[in-house]
């Protein structure tokens, strides 16, 4: 290790390893090394390299440090939604032999819908209240506005590789598998980009507007609501009978992702085209608005 | 971007600045101003609650001024931060490393924020590490760093894209005595090379040594702004004795005879009394103190430390 040369720090502590200060003293270069360097990036330019470097910086974390991780945060809950909702109770005859197809474009949804929403607002409280992370990014040459943006673009990433993970899931576990003849792939795909960038914007709210102390609570009292009034379980329609409940769920941004995902994967029923892209249009309009804001006002005091 | 002026443009500038946090709170920073040079080490001090970490926000960005001006290097940091934000680096009070990353990931992907190439960061990360004797450390996970090793890879981390201003929140605060002399040695390396330091700190040698000039801010205004020598001179006396004593009536009164004083109660009927002049006899103090029927509990003479300038300004309260 490094030679202890100076007399005065000769009892530093060998854990710390300290190189004596006189050795660096004489280091030739320094002024090569640390002296100050004006910018070498117009502000647009940089604002665009800082972008894409933390998105960079992103995709590192989670492919290199922790692809399992998120693969299981993201999956179990709808592996166990689909195998006991479309597989054991068909079996034991609680559900009829087809709900598994209504149930896959919900379940799409759904985790495409969570994980995004999780993957801002979990990762936005804990870097703000405990670690301070997000202070680094801050400080990046990027206007704060779109350090939140560059979170929700992420968290919508993440959150589209979960719901595309669904489908062999699906394949996996359902009774006979997928069936997906009459499905339109485009539709599929402006969905995805759709529901991961309004459960995102969902996500970018919660995680800017409920103090640390408070996110257990919300989590619960948000999520389960979230996920029971999203037309994931049931086609929309078939609630007319439940008339004040349908109108609930039209509140609920996930119900036009999922409604969109079974009118893009099924032939069966579903609420009209019109009105899925109006729900979807508003609630990422006011929640990525809203949150955008609120990151602000986060960031800059 | 002007140049051509006579006068070096300051890299620091801070006008009228202040800032309430919420429309009833009181003023956290209430009108500060001063300016700091190319290559100058400026310091901050005050005590907790003083407004030093508010105006340091608002010159990296985190803070919106009430009202004033701040700038760097001449840009208007309220005018185009994005600008301000690739000259500066700040090394905060506490670690804020990504420890999802590891040491030196956490120092190219730095970098790569401001734009550096993979080559060049990958190179300059080894090299800042080597200087802040992290080398060997590279591959480490941030939470097995000790606290010293953490707060090295912080300031590596704002080497990393060569500021031109750098924010040094209470650098030493809980560094073993190795770490601290090590950061010090830094400090004035960077400074050589014609960094501009703003340090804030609560540590009075630390200022002393390492500050060309120092702002004493209290209650969110500057109450002195000098060089550490200059601020001594601002003690009513370059000497004096500090006693602590207990059982006097009137202990001002008392003592007085001897020199300028200025006293303040403590706990339990204690009363501290400094008492400014360079001809105090100490044992004179103590038999005036016996005569009177009073009990000396602690004598120290007063040597005009920088912590005495900043009692004396500060007050001894506690914030």
């Amino acid at each position: 290790m490094t030679r202890q040369t100076s007399s005065a720090v000769g009892s530093a502590s060998q854990s710390d390893a300290l190189p004596a200060t006189d050795e660096l003293r004489e280091a030739p270069d320094l002024k090569e090394t640390i002296g100050p360097e004006p910018p070498q990036l117009a502000v647009r330019a940089a604002t665009m390299h800082a972008f894409l470097a933390l998105c960079q910086r992103d995709a590192f974390a989670t492919l290199r440090r922790d692809p399992w991780g998120f693969l299981a945060q993201s999956l179990i809950a709808p592996l166990f939604y689909l195998f006991i909702f479309g597989r054991v109770l068909p079996e034991i005859g609680a559900a009829g032999p087809r709900y598994g197809v209504q149930l896959l474009p919900g379940v799409i949804g759904l985790t495409l819908v969570l994980t995004a929403l999780q993957g801002v607002a979990l990762s936005l409280v804990i870097e703000f209240s405990f670690t301070k992370e997000i202070e680094d990014r801050l400080l990046a040459p990027i206007p704060a506005a779109l350090v939140g943006v560059q979170k929700l673009v992420w968290a919508a990433v993440r959150g589209i590789v979960a719901g595309l993970v669904i489908l062999p899931l699906g394949e996996l576990v359902l009774p006979g598998g997928l069936h997906l003849g009459g499905a339109s792939w485009p539709a599929f795909a402006v969905l995805l980009v759709a529901g991961g960038v309004a459960g995102a914007s969902i996500g970018l709210v919660m995680g800017t507007a409920v103090p640390a102390n408070k996110i257990n609570v919300v989590f619960a009292v948000v999520l389960t609501p979230l996920l029971f009034t999203g037309a994931t379980f049931y086609p929309w329609q078939s609630l007319d009978s439940l008339r004040w409940f349908q109108v609930i769920t039209l509140f609920n941004p996930l119900t036009y992702v999922s409604e969109g995902m079974r009118g893009a994967l099924t032939a069966g029923p579903h609420l009209g085209t019109g009105w899925i892209a109006l729900g979807l249009v508003v609630s990422i309009g006011t929640l990525g608005t809203i949150g955008v804001r609120k990151f602000i006002g986060r960031a800059v005091d | 971007m002007s140049a051509g002026a006579t006068t070096p443009r300051p890299m620091i500038e801070v006008s009228e600045l202040r800032k309430r946090y919420a429309p009833k709170a009181p003023e956290a920073v209430a009108g500060i101003s001063f300016e700091a040079q190319r290559g100058e080490v400026f310091g901050l001090l005050g005590p907790n609650g003083a407004g030093k970490t508010t105006t340091i926000g608002t010159l990296t960005t985190r803070v919106r001024p009430t009202s004033g001006y701040v700038a760097i290097d001449g840009i208007d940091v309220q005018a185009n931060p994005v600008a301000v934000k690739q000259r500066i680096a700040v090394v905060p009070q506490r670690p804020n490393l990504d420890r999802q990353l590891r040491a030196i990931e956490n120092l190219t992907f730095h970098a790569a924020y401001f734009g550096y190439g993979r080559a060049e960061r990958r190179r300059r990360a080894l090299e800042v590490m080597k200087l802040l004797g992290l080398e060997g450390r590279e591959d480490e996970e941030v939470n097995n760093l000790s606290g010293g090793m953490a707060q090295r890879l912080l300031i590596a981390r704002a080497l990393m894209h060569r500021p031109t201003v750098l924010f040094l929140d209470e650098p030493t605060t809980g560094l073993d005595p190795q770490s601290r002399l090590f950061l010090w040695a830094r400090i004035e390396e960077l400074r050589a090379a014609g960094t501009t330091i703003l340090l804030t700190t609560h540590d009075m040698v630390e200022a002393d040594r390492l500050c060309d000039r120092i702002a004493i801010v209290d209650h969110g205004t500057i109450v002195a702004l000098d060089t550490p020598s200059g601020l001594r001179r601002l003690l009513p006396g370059s000497g004096g004795v500090e006693v602590v004593v207990t059982g006097l009536a009137d202990a001002d009164a008392v003592l007085g005879r001897f020199g300028e004083v200025e006293s303040a109660g403590t706990a339990d009927g204690r009363r501290q009394v400094r008492i400014y002049g360079d001809a105090v006899d100490p044992a004179a103090v103590v038999d005036a103190v016996r005569d009177a029927s009073g009990e000396l509990l602690e004598l120290r003479r007063i040597e005009g430390s920088l912590e005495d300038v900043f009692v004396h300004l500060t007050g001894r309260d506690l914030r």
